[in-house]
């Protein structure tokens, strides 16, 4: 099967026009929303959006390691990546509601929070709006290059030499993610609570980020599959080592938060422990435990069985469950901050997310009927095709 | 020497490279043996899908020795400060168990590793510093460059020379019956 045949099969496909429509429907709901109550608005659009520009960035990461090691398993999922990657753009887009939200999202933009604080008045050169969106500009300036050249070398790439291509840019851009994400995570997660801090935040929410980029191939694996496209292509051994890599990065995920905690725990001082506080504060207590359940200890003992990794409806369920996970971790670092008494969900929540992920999936379908479905004329392509697990 | 006491403990046959071996192995396995072995100087990719072995059972050896050893790091900790020396540091409660976590992990590891090695001694049959294969000279090539397929005695489908007359048509070279006192 040719890969234009999967092009012209993917285009008689709903799933595109049905996930438009989807995040017209919730940008409508978002606006009534916003009318009624902007602050709510803000912030629900804040974790819906954080959990998408997470797992976008964490596809980037995925191809730009998949080029430095030169792996051979993951090509066949090459333009599923390159796809992913393709919404950064988009992402940069969906960030000026927050720019506009800066003023009831973050305190430190408050001027008279500011002349009252003296930590905030020596945090103010890099805690300031203009230089805040300066910064954003530039992680997205960044992401945007990396990810735009690596897929224009992607989709054309036929030669070692290409490939060779490929890995300088990823050498690069490995250093760069790595400084610009744990930048981004600071400034717009970890400084809604302007006097705390923790170092390792940044991989911490890496961890959720890698881990969700693993999730949503498999998800479009699945309903790739669902067409009968990718058959023969991507098969039971790649479905084994994605669901490896989720291993892996669910122990990894719990083990940098449990760091976080732990020194935090250890250490025992107030300003630290208060991020804490507000996370076991009422019905925040269950969100914290469920989150350890449903994020850490169920889906670690679920995927440490090797058939559950081999087939593809058990690792789709896994996967939701990860999904909802990450969504529940974007919750719970956005809202202890302005729900002091307990958690509470709003519409919002769902309108936000549903506006925001049927445009993102909308385009990473678009991408996936306008281009070659996986790289037929790659040099590795046939080993990939042929990879099993030893 | 008496002819009686010369037992019969199978048969051998000599292979000129790994990937002859491995096919022989595929070739040994559809015609129904179950008590062979392939011997090789390396590991050979797909050797195991080749000879018909199942899964290794190790995974749940070491999966349940994990579990023991977390279960003991924890009770471990939990009965040294709660119990036995209930010292307060830190002002933190006796039974801090987020303390008890990275101890608690290293023993799991600890478990897990030990009974992995130790399953794989038990698994293998080893220690073990003689086996019949060894009355066959040529066995000796076997660390060096020798490819080697041997099947017991004590194999359902093995007789003397229907087993031997197999072995060659399947391309062994050098087949000889494994025999001693």
């Amino acid at each position: 099967m040719n890969s234009n045949e999967n092009t012209n099969q993917l285009a008689n496909e709903n799933t595109g026009k049905i996930s438009f429509a989807v995040g017209i429907a919730g940008i409508l709901l978002c606006v009534v929303g916003y009318l009624k109550d902007p602050e709510q608005f803000i912030h629900s659009y804040l974790v819906a959006y954080m959990f998408w520009v997470t797992i976008c960035l964490g596809a980037l990461f995925f191809t730009l390691m998949h080029h430095l090691t030169g792996a051979v398993w993951s090509t066949v999922l090459r333009h599923i990546l390159d796809a992913i990657m393709s919404t950064i753009p988009l992402m940069a887009i969906l960030w000026i509601p927050i720019g506009f939200g800066i003023h009831d999202l973050y305190h430190w933009s408050h001027a008279s929070a500011v002349a009252h604080d003296a930590l905030l008045q020596a945090k103010a050169p890099y805690l300031n709006t203009t230089f805040f969106v300066v910064r954003t500009l530039i992680y997205f300036i960044i992401w945007s290059f990396l990810s735009i050249k690596l897929i224009k070398l992607s989709r054309s790439a036929v030669t070692h030499a290409d490939l060779d291509r490929m890995r300088k840019v990823s050498a690069i851009g490995t250093v760069l993610f790595a400084l610009t994400f744990s930048f981004a995570m600071f400034d717009w997660l970890m400084s809604l609570d302007p006097h705390w801090y923790s170092t390792i935040y940044g991989v911490y929410l890496f961890g959720g980020a890698y881990l969700n980029a693993f999730v949503i191939i498999v998800l479009i694996v699945f309903l790739l599959k669902k067409s009968n496209i990718l058959d023969g292509i991507v098969t039971e051994e790649h479905y084994q080592d994605l669901g490896k890599f989720m291993f892996g990065f669910i122990v990894f995920w719990a083990y940098i938060s449990a760091s976080q905690y732990f020194l935090i725990w250890y250490g025992n001082i107030p300003e630290e422990t208060i991020w804490y506080k507000h996370r076991w504060v009422g019905s925040w207590k269950t969100v914290s435990l469920t989150l350890v359940f449903v994020g850490f200890v169920l889906p670690f003992i679920i995927l440490m069985f090797r058939s559950v990794k081999r087939n593809l409806t058990f690792l789709t369920a896994i996967s939701l469950l990860i999904f909802a996970a990450h969504y529940l971790d974007m919750f719970w670092n956005v809202m202890p901050g302005v729900q002091h008494h307990g958690a509470h969900f709003s519409w919002m929540d769902i309108s936000t997310f549903l506006a925001i992920s049927g445009i993102v999936f909308g385009f990473i379908w678009r991408s996936l009927v306008n281009h070659p479905i996986y790289p037929s004329k790659d040099p590795f392509i046939q080993k990939s095709i042929a990879f099993k697990n030893f | 020497m008496n002819t009686s006491d010369v037992k019969i403990y199978g048969a051998i046959a000599e292979f000129e490279n790994p990937s002859e071996l491995l096919h022989s192995a595929e070739k040994m396995r559809d015609a129904g043996f179950k008590k062979f072995e392939c011997h090789s100087p390396f590991p050979i990719h797909g050797m195991d899908d080749a000879m018909g072995l199942k899964r290794s059972v190790l995974g749940y050896i070491v999966f349940v020795f994990g579990l023991l050893g977390a279960a003991g790091g924890f009770a471990l900790q939990t009965w040294v400060h709660s119990v036995a020396y209930p010292l307060t540091y830190a002002g933190k409660p006796l039974f801090s168990w987020q303390a008890f976590i990275i101890v608690t992990f290293g023993l799991m590891v600890l478990a897990g590793a030990i009974s992995a090695v130790m399953g794989i001694f038990h698994l293998s049959k080893l220690p073990r510093y003689w086996d019949a294969i060894f009355y066959s000279d040529r066995f000796k090539k076997f660390s060096d460059d020798g490819f080697f397929i041997s099947v017991e005695s004590d194999d359902p489908k093995f007789n003397e020379k229907g087993t031997m007359d197999f072995l060659e048509s399947i391309g062994g070279k050098f087949v000889e019956v494994i025999k001693g006192a």
